[in-house]
């Protein structure tokens, strides 16, 4: 029987919840970076043992840390711990994300109120480790571009192809600014990746992030001129299963939605769904039909329907939706679950996890039937992210 | 020996206590003791100030000798009292309370 490392990014530090493959005790160490907005942890599918995380600040700056022994010890790479510090130029550049100033054509993005605005690196949203490489990560980073690491994250270099794409004028924050928040690797063609940003769009690259192309046609948004254009969207997340790569399943700003074809066209897949706003999604590990969401109540109101903290699943792709809510509070619950606060892990049964503005962390070990949670109070969830454990 | 107080967070990065002490060759400046402070504490580079500008981190600021010296030139010499080592050089998060 394996087991689970649950990775758990707050508003005040890391927390990392182990247990075993029945999921019932619960081991939490943390909080590791205490005081920190830890905006994302996450293992590397090739060594479990290798886990990046995002530690940022608006005073002291964007750092990136790295575990090599499953988050048990941290450092910065290119500066290990007890190493004895030379005199000379600093050598440590593992927080520095210089925008490619050779992507072409060069620009700036929309501000909130329609005008031209610079690139500005605030922040890492997401660390997407590589399948294959250790030492291989991209990062999504505000404002939006995609980053990629070959030496397991000691620099950074832009993929310049991406805001190269010359829609960049067009690409506009959101309420959490112009994140580049998902990035998601096509287990069947290292070539091919897709990533999300928010307020710009989902893109897909075939060429190893050479080239990307927009991938909206399909999708519907109010808030922008024309609702149906080919950028503009406030995409908030977007899940695959890995056995079934061409099928896309996208929460929008408002609208679920779904693809067979990589994201060449979307159809609404929101159903019966109380509300259709809301920021995570997931898909089961061995269904690939079954799909879970958190719909909140709208985009003035950023926590849960009615009070109740409710996941819907649906078995059947979308459409079709059912309340999943034992164990969950089902009143005076005013909490969000956030676009990278929702997890799955590949045990049989499949468990599913979030963690909430609130600072709960709940699992489910029966694939959603039921949920209790791991811890109650932690500082305000940021990212939840899963590793299965042999 | 220049004595520099650091923040939390930052004492954190670079697994020291709340004072370190460097030294300085040359004129005692702004830069010349941020310059010594990360070539010593490498963690440090890009957390105070931008990695290409050097411009300090727009929420942080620089005091001496009850002065606020967060918008002098990087360049101006420090007081003497921060050359000799009586009084530290503190590098401070821009915000008073909360």
């Amino acid at each position: 029987m394996g087991g689970v490392r649950v990775l758990v990014g707050t508003r005040k530090g890391a927390f990392i919840l182990t247990s075993d493959g029945k999921r019932e005790k619960w081991d939490v160490s943390g909080p590791h970076f205490a005081g920190w907005e830890m905006y994302h942890l996450k293992g590397s599918p090739a060594d479990p043992n290798r886990i990046y995380a995002s530690q940022t600040s608006g005073w002291f700056g964007q750092i990136i840390q790295r575990s090599d022994d499953g988050g048990k010890t941290w450092h910065q790479p290119g500066t290990p711990p007890g190493e004895p510090v030379a005199p000379g130029p600093p050598k440590s550049a593992s927080n520095k994300f210089a925008y490619d100033a050779s992507a072409k054509p060069l620009t700036t993005h929309q501000w909130y109120d329609g005008t031209q605005h610079p690139w500005e690196f605030k922040r890492v949203w997401h660390l997407e480790p590589s399948l294959a490489e250790p030492d291989t990560v991209y990062a999504g980073v505000e404002d939006a571009a995609l980053f990629r690491s070959t030496d397991g994250g000691e620099n950074w270099m832009e993929l310049p192809g991406l805001r190269g794409h010359g829609t960049g004028p067009k690409w506009q924050p959101g309420a959490g600014g112009l994140c580049l928040h998902t990035i998601i690797l096509d287990p069947s063609n290292p070539k091919r990746i897709y990533i999300a940003i928010s307020a710009a769009g989902a893109f897909r690259t075939d060429d190893g992030g050479v080239s990307w192309k927009p991938i909206n046609r399909g999708l519907h948004s109010q808030y922008i001129p024309d609702p149906h254009a080919e950028i503009g969207h406030c995409v908030h997340h977007v899940a695959m299963n890995p056995k079934r790569p061409n099928v896309l399943f996208m929460q929008k700003h408002w609208d679920v939605m779904r693809s067979d074809d990589a994201g060449d066209n979307w159809k609404e897949v929101s159903g019966n769904l109380p509300t259709d706003f809301g920021f995570a999604i997931d898909v089961h590990a061995h269904e690939p039909e079954t799909i879970y969401v958190v719909p909140i109540k709208s985009d003035s109101e950023h926590f849960v329907h009615e009070g109740k903290l409710r996941v819907f699943r649906s078995r059947a792709g979308g459409n079709e939706w059912e309340p999943l809510t034992k164990g969950l509070p089902q009143k005076d619950c005013y909490v969000n679950v956030l676009r990278d606060a929702m997890a799955v892990d590949s045990l049989d049964k499949c468990g599913v996890y979030f963690g909430t503005t609130g600072g709960q962390v709940y699992a489910s070990a029966d694939a959603g039937d039921s949920w209790t949670p791991i811890v109650r109070d932690l500082p305000g969830v940021l990212s939840v992210e899963v590793q299965t454990l042999v | 020996m220049i004595r520099v107080i650091l923040p939390q967070h930052l004492r954190t990065l670079a697994h020291v206590g709340s004072e370190v002490t460097i030294e300085v060759d040359g004129p005692v400046t702004q830069s010349s003791v941020l310059n010594a402070l990360e070539a010593r504490f490498p963690m440090l580079r890009g957390a105070i100030r931008d990695h290409d500008t050097l411009r300090r981190r727009p929420f942080l600021r620089f005091f001496a000798c009850e002065e606020d010296l967060s918008h002098e030139s990087p360049d101006a010499p420090l007081p003497d009292a921060v050359a000799s080592g009586t009084e530290p050089f503190i590098v401070i998060g821009a915000i008073a309370g909360g």
